[in-house]
């Protein structure tokens, strides 16, 4: 076959042909020449036909000491990191850590080419992100089969936010087709990708471009094995995205860890506050803020389909007017006098927006929301939780100060 | 029980005359929005639309509109206070707030 650029000379010296690509997790331990002839590797499809020299290259950069790759498949086009389909402990710690936040903009994995079992020219090529919890969910459903799994560079970010942002898109996928060289992998032109992939990428284009056609696999991994093996058919049920219990839950984590800062900050003027008022702030306010906290950025999540009314704040506040109530009557109101009616009104106004305002936020979280649809309900709620806020801060003030 | 948001709010539109009811939105929208009906396609679940903008984006003839966004009060209140677009913070080095 014809070589123009890519490896057409005899040139053994790798160092010459390095192009730097940013290592994404840690820089490999084995000194890899890396891609060469990535600009023209869209247009040259034949790169090392047959020779033999350049299939000794890897393509995707990776350390052999990661738990996950499990060997190597030589190609035409260089060595494909082979990775295993069993999660292990650190793999689940780090999914776990990512929940909560911890580490977890640098959670992902060198962008390229993988190899699941032994895969030849005619396996399947299943494209993701390079966030490690997701690809690790992907390699998980893969087992007993041999595929390829192209690593987009969606900078750690899951598929379908990546997607929203455009990195995970069709310019990044047409230049890593490039990159990868997989016109020479997988011959038979076809990709399948995530369906939640779909909002940054143009099936059409993709194709126009590179000649590869897009298939959009089912929404959750975990469907992809049936996917494969009913020769790529696609149901409505793993069309549609879902949003259970268990999807809401795992994502309240992360909405505690944002309130974090937040809350020190009040607790510090709090306790400022607390050296100059008559009538200090005390354990009850401790709680009642914690429990409208919790309202907002766990229970409302949790039960989100079962609340009456559509808007998230609404959701919120309902709920934290309940608290808000139970908070009062656990501390005394209407019955015990050394407990102000100003203070009980104050926590009625301020508590309910706080849970509001924090469900709220779980609309970015959500699966089902629009931005019109966000933009609507903040309009109104926005702007009555800071009014609501004010007043009731004032009337606890004048409590705590005046007494009253 | 079915999570339904706000209705009538969307910003999706169908030009039935470039539609030519090869199907591939329906392919890629997750919440069955539309349907083909005699080889044409039709709109069932507006409110069902989250403005993701993948039917628009995979269309090979244009033939639907919508002004993709993120849903996410967090990005919209980012937005307002620096006055940019509103987008997901996800890659930045500020921490995020759970919006994916």
């Amino acid at each position: 076959m014809e070589n123009k650029s890519c490896c057409g000379s005899d040139n053994s010296d790798p160092k010459a042909k390095v192009i730097k690509v940013k290592p994404k997790v840690k820089v490999p331990k084995v000194k890899v020449p890396n891609i060469e002839g990535v600009s023209s590797a869209e247009k040259n499809r034949s790169c090392c036909g047959g020779s033999q020299k350049c299939s000794i290259d890897p393509i995707t950069q990776y350390d052999k000491k990661d738990h996950w790759i499990i060997g190597e498949v030589k190609t035409v086009s260089g060595i494909v990191p082979r990775v295993s389909t069993q999660l292990v402990i650190s793999d689940i710690f780090g999914a776990w850590k990512a929940r909560w936040g911890i580490n977890r903009m640098n959670y992902k994995i060198n962008p390229g080419i993988y190899a699941v079992g032994n895969p030849d020219k005619d396996s399947p090529v299943l494209v993701t992100a390079n966030y490690k919890l997701t690809f690790d969910t992907l390699r998980r459903e893969l087992s007993d089969l041999n595929a390829w799994i192209l690593v987009l560079d969606t900078k750690g970010i899951n598929v379908w936010c990546a997607a929203g942002k455009g990195t995970f898109g069709t310019k990044e996928l047409v230049s890593r087709i490039g990159k990868t060289r997989l016109h020479d992998i997988a011959t038979h032109r076809t990709l399948i990708l995530p369906q939640l992939g779909a909002p940054g990428v143009s099936a059409h284009e993709v194709e126009k471009q590179t000649g590869f056609k897009v298939i959009y696999g089912p929404v959750r991994a975990a469907d992809i094995k049936e996917f494969i093996n009913s020769g790529m058919k696609v149901t409505g049920e793993m069309r549609t995205v879902k949003f259970n219990l268990i999807d809401r839950l795992v994502l309240t984590p992360m909405e505690l860890v944002g309130t974090f800062k937040v809350s020190l900050i009040i607790f510090g003027i709090l306790f400022l506050l607390n050296l100059v008022t008559a009538n200090p702030f005390g354990i009850y306010d401790f709680y009642g803020y914690g429990g409208a906290l919790i309202t907002g950025c766990v229970i409302t999540p949790v039960l989100l389909p079962w609340i009456p009314g559509r808007a998230f704040a609404w959701k919120g506040w309902l709920l934290g007017l309940i608290w808000a109530a139970v908070i009062n009557v656990l501390s005394g109101w209407t019955v015990s006098p050394t407990f102000s009616f100003i203070r009980g009104l104050g926590y009625l106004l301020v508590l309910p927006c706080i849970s509001a305002f924090y469900a709220m936020n779980f609309t970015g979280s959500s699966t089902y929301t629009s931005f019109s649809g966000v933009l609507k309900e903040m309009k109104i709620a926005v702007p009555v939780i800071a009014v609501s806020i004010i007043i009731g801060t004032i009337l606890i003030l004048l409590n705590g100060f005046l007494g009253i | 029980m079915k999570n339904r948001y706000l209705k009538n709010v969307v910003t999706l539109k169908l030009d039935s005359n470039k539609c030519t009811g090869c199907g591939r939105c329906i392919e890629v929208c997750p919440h069955k929005v539309f349907e083909l009906q005699n080889r044409k396609l039709r709109i069932i679940n507006k409110d069902g639309c989250m403005e993701c903008g993948a039917c628009a984006k995979n269309c090979p003839f244009a033939a639907i509109e919508v002004k993709p966004g993120v849903g996410c009060a967090y990005a919209i209140i980012m937005g307002w206070l620096t006055g940019s677009e509103p987008s997901c913070d996800c890659s930045g080095s500020s921490n995020s707030n759970g919006c994916c």
